[in-house]
């Protein structure tokens, strides 16, 4: 498998956006990684004396303050910790339960896939934020319980791609010949075409990661996903609604924040994609 | 003359290095005449057509010293003049017919297209022309299969409807490359019947383009074999099989089972040399059983005949002596 | 000795035409009977939808026949045990699709030793070397993977794969339509020898007629999902007796008999959903009468096989 991931490296070196994605995505991961030592302050800590400052103003809060005197600054960089946090297991979620989904649907056909993928379609007819909504209602609000909603909403796109992958590769000669040494399905299904799909997950991985974010900064900005005081870019949002002309900057900072980390996902996404295109390939 | 090419080079610039894939190229085509270009995967068979139908990728960059399609030539004139003499007057047929013809539309559609560029004719017009045209070509009701789809055809039909796009134009030049390839015999048989039909009726002049000796020995007039880019061989068809002259041409009539095959058929050792690198000498001399010393430096391409020549720098007499080992 | 046997074989496949229309029956393949010899190298040729690709698909057992018998070695498929079942091999046309692009290809080659083997990575290793070496690729390269291989290389690996758990029986789809004519001879070479060594039987379909003519004992010509001519491979191509035979042998062309004048056969395959009634050649034969409507014919089993109401060369 080596051979792959240096090979996809050196492609997306080529496409200067994607690389800057990528770079961008790592800065955050460095961020969220030596948060204790780089925030100036614990998120939470509240300054009485230091409220609603404004940004670049006080050299002790270089982002400012927000309403309660904690430090934007730091809030944001254990916000990162959040967010990638929250993407990782979105995508892991929905990726685990769509990959065996789709493999399954993709490989045995018939009625097998007949009946999950009606499930999928169940799914897919809801629009994703009411669903979420849905489930959050069920479980109760909390970060953990929006992920694991965000997770269940995202499992169609993964299940459709590998269930298509799936199909095209079962009809390639070297599974067949799996088959003829009566090698099991369930080796079949993950020894051999699993790899080779392997393209359109990692793509649509990248994409899930940044709706994954978006989505629970949203559940979090309507109160249903993280709960206060914890540093999460959405809840952010919610808190300086009142705020947008008094002290813009409680609502754009938080709000770049997101956009930057989504962008670079889907940037990162869109050069992947390229890069596993063959069409896109040979225009080249 | 209707087609002259000579020393037609092609390289293909990618990042790291040029690929030569063409070298010194010369091809003549008279009117009427069915030349046959033989070669395996990779030799440039098919990039020789696309450099004269100008539909190479953007990193190809080739020159040639003569490029003339009735006695214009090509390399000179403008843009647009090129574009309406290839597609129009030299037109070309491609391997796969399925993949080829557009699946989201209607045989009608995609053979109106091509009238509609070059003859202003009104809808009915076009109508009775097309089913003139698939009449032409051999498809029974040809009124039934106007609004089908290509994927309701069967692979020979598919192969007729390309031809018929293809002569719809009234080309003087038609370029096919392995048309029959992937086709059953019996098809194959019906399509190589079909362009020879057409040849006559139209006047038509053939470029046939395949790996498959036996189609182009009992097709065409005159043979080309190619090997890494270049051409190492051309000769009239049954002189080419009967007494073949190049090494590389003995190797592979010799590879091809026949009534003489003992039991272990021949075979050409080694691969074909990397393309990437600037090769001097002959392209085929690693695998070569006759190989000299010259044979770094040189393969001098010796004309005996109007209409025979081989690229070698051994002697005819020399060839003549030898079988493939 | 039979190591096939081959009674009545049928597969039919259920062809929906519509949510609101019935299935129709579409029949693969027809009331096949066929023996195969030990030892003996059988040609299947056969244009395409004359079922030739089914009928390899069930004798490695990856399909079920709808009715009839398929016995090899005398047991019969469906009874087979699982290290009965691997005794039939086969190798697949297009070289570049039969091999994982993502593993390597001594995992590839050893894929039967994982499944049906307790040997440790090491020893299968030294399996896969032997089976490199044998057909003819250097066991050094069992790291690569196989895109850095040739056309050629990939078709030996693919080789190496099906003999590495000696199989008796080799099916050949298509083994050389994909390769170059120099390359084709050195496979066509490794063929023979490895039927010599390994005391193979092959079954070599393929639509090159020449090749057949050169590599195998007896040819099975197909039409439509069912046998029409069975004989020894000079005899055939001197004498053809059934006339979708001699159409074929027309159709190619020859490359010594340059005057060889082309005989083309009017008309397509008919659909296999469409059969016409009587014999199945009927739609494209020079030589019909109204018997050939009527009544399918019989299989003349004396000593060549075939099946028409009017032989040729008799």
């Amino acid at each position: 498998m080596n051979f792959f991931f240096t090979d996809i490296l050196k492609e997306l070196k080529k496409n200067k956006l994607a690389f800057l994605g990528l770079i961008i995505i790592f800065t955050f991961i460095i961020i969220a990684l030596l948060a204790p030592i780089i925030a100036p302050h614990n998120p939470s800590s509240v300054f009485p004396n230091s409220l609603t400052i404004a940004p670049f103003i006080d050299g002790q809060f270089l982002l400012g303050t927000d309403d309660l005197g904690r430090d934007i600054l730091s809030r944001l960089i254990y916000g990162s910790r959040i967010s990638l946090m929250v993407g990782t297991f979105c995508v892991l979620m929905s990726l685990s339960f769509g990959l065996l989904t789709g493999l399954t649907a993709g490989y045995f056909g018939g009625k097998v896939d007949s009946i999950l993928m009606r499930f999928i379609d169940i799914l897919m007819s809801l629009p994703s934020i009411l669903l979420a909504i849905f489930v959050v209602a069920i479980l109760g609000p909390g970060l953990f319980n929006a992920i694991v909603a965000v997770g269940i909403v995202s499992i169609p796109s993964f299940a459709r791609i590998v269930r298509a992958s799936t199909m095209i590769e079962k009809e390639k000669s070297y599974v067949k010949a799996s088959m003829t040494f009566q090698s099991s399905s369930v080796r079949i299904m993950f020894n051999e075409i699993l790899p080779n799909c392997l393209g359109p997950i990692i793509v649509q991985a990248s994409f899930a990661f940044s709706e994954g974010i978006l989505s629970t900064a949203a559940l979090g900005f309507l109160g249903l996903g993280a709960q206060a005081p914890m540093p999460e870019w959405g809840i952010m949002l919610s808190d300086a609604r009142s705020y947008l002309l008094t002290a813009p900057w409680l609502l754009t900072l938080p709000g770049l924040c997101i956009l930057t980390m989504v962008i670079s996902f889907n940037i990162l996404g869109d050069g992947l994609r390229d890069i596993f295109d063959p069409k896109t390939k040979r225009r080249k | 003359m209707i087609l002259e090419i000579e020393n037609l080079n092609l390289n293909f610039n990618n990042e790291n290095k040029v690929v030569h894939a063409l070298k010194s190229i010369n091809l003549t085509l008279k009117k009427g005449q069915t030349i046959g270009i033989a070669g395996e995967s990779g030799c440039g068979k098919t990039l020789t057509s696309l450099a004269l139908m100008n539909l190479l990728p953007n990193n190809a960059s080739y020159s040639a010293d003569k490029l003339h399609f009735n006695d214009k030539d090509l390399l000179k004139i403008s843009k647009q003049e090129r574009h309406s003499i290839c597609g129009i007057d030299i037109s070309m047929i491609f391997q796969d017919p399925m993949a080829s013809l557009n699946p989201a539309l209607t045989i009608k559609t995609q053979i109106e297209e091509l009238l509609i560029r070059k003859e202003k004719l009104s809808k009915d017009e076009i109508k009775v022309k097309i089913i003139e045209l698939l009449t032409l070509v051999g498809i029974t009701s040809p009124e039934k299969r106007l609004n089908s789809y290509p994927y309701e055809l069967s692979g020979g039909m598919c192969q007729r409807v390309m031809i018929a796009m293809a002569i719809s134009c009234n080309p003087k030049v038609l370029i096919a490359d392995e048309p029959t390839t992937g086709l059953d015999v019996t098809i194959q048989a019906q399509i190589l019947a079909l362009l020879k039909s057409l040849q006559q009726k139209l006047n038509l002049s053939i470029i046939f383009i395949s790996h498959d000796l036996s189609v182009l020995s009992n097709f065409c007039d005159e043979i080309y074999v190619m090997y890494a880019g270049t051409i190492v061989e051309k000769n009239k068809a049954k002189e080419l099989i009967n007494h073949p002259i190049h090494p590389y041409t003995k190797g592979l009539l010799a590879c091809i089972p026949n009534k003489n095959s003992g039991i272990d058929l021949p075979s050409i050792p080694g691969i074909v040399p990397d393309l990437g690198e600037n090769l001097i000498g002959c392209r085929f001399m690693n695998r070569c059983p006759y190989k000299k010393d010259s044979c770094i430096e040189f393969s001098s391409v010796q004309q005996t005949s109007n209409s025979k020549y081989f690229n070698c720098d051994l002697s005819e007499a020399e060839l003549k002596v030898n079988k493939w080992i | 000795m039979d190591i096939v046997k081959l009674q009545n074989l049928t597969k039919v496949f259920k062809i929906k035409e519509g949510f609101f229309h019935p299935a129709k029956d579409l029949y693969a393949l027809n009331k096949l009977n066929l023996k195969i010899l030990k030892n003996k190298t059988l040609g299947i040729v056969g244009e395409s939808g004359c079922g030739k690709t089914t009928l390899a698909n069930i004798l490695m057992g990856l399909e079920k026949a709808t009715s009839g018998e398929v016995k090899i070695f005398g047991q019969s498929i469906e009874l087979q045990t699982s290290e009965q079942k691997i005794n039939t091999q086969i190798i697949f046309q297009d070289p570049h699709s039969s091999l994982n692009p993502r593993k390597k290809i001594w995992k590839i080659i050893a894929e039967p030793l994982f499944i049906h083997t307790k040997l440790s990575n090491d020893e299968c290793k030294i399996k896969v070397a032997e089976a490199l070496d044998q057909v003819g690729l250097n066991p050094n390269m069992m790291d690569r993977y196989p895109h850095m291989f040739s056309g050629g290389q990939k078709q030996r690996i693919g080789i190496a794969r099906a003999i590495i758990l000696n199989p008796k029986i080799l099916i050949c789809d298509e083994p050389v339509s994909a390769l170059d004519v120099s390359v084709q001879s050195q496979i066509l070479n490794l063929l023979n020898n490895l039927k010599k060594e390994l005391d193979l039987t092959l079954v070599f379909i393929s639509h090159d007629l020449s090749v057949v003519k050169y590599f195998c004992d007896e040819v099975v010509v197909m039409y439509l999902g069912e046998i029409v001519e069975h004989s020894k491979t000079k005899e055939l191509f001197n004498s053809p007796r059934h006339p979708y035979t001699k159409a074929l042998l027309d159709s190619s062309p020859d490359l010594y008999d340059l005057d060889h004048q082309f005989e083309v056969i009017n008309g397509e395959i008919p659909s296999p959903l469409d059969r016409p009634t009587g014999c199945n050649f009927i739609t494209r034969c020079k030589f019909k009468t109204n018997k050939c409507s009527i009544s399918p014919p019989q299989t003349n089993k004396e000593k060549l096989s075939y099946s028409c109401h009017h032989p040729l060369n008799l």
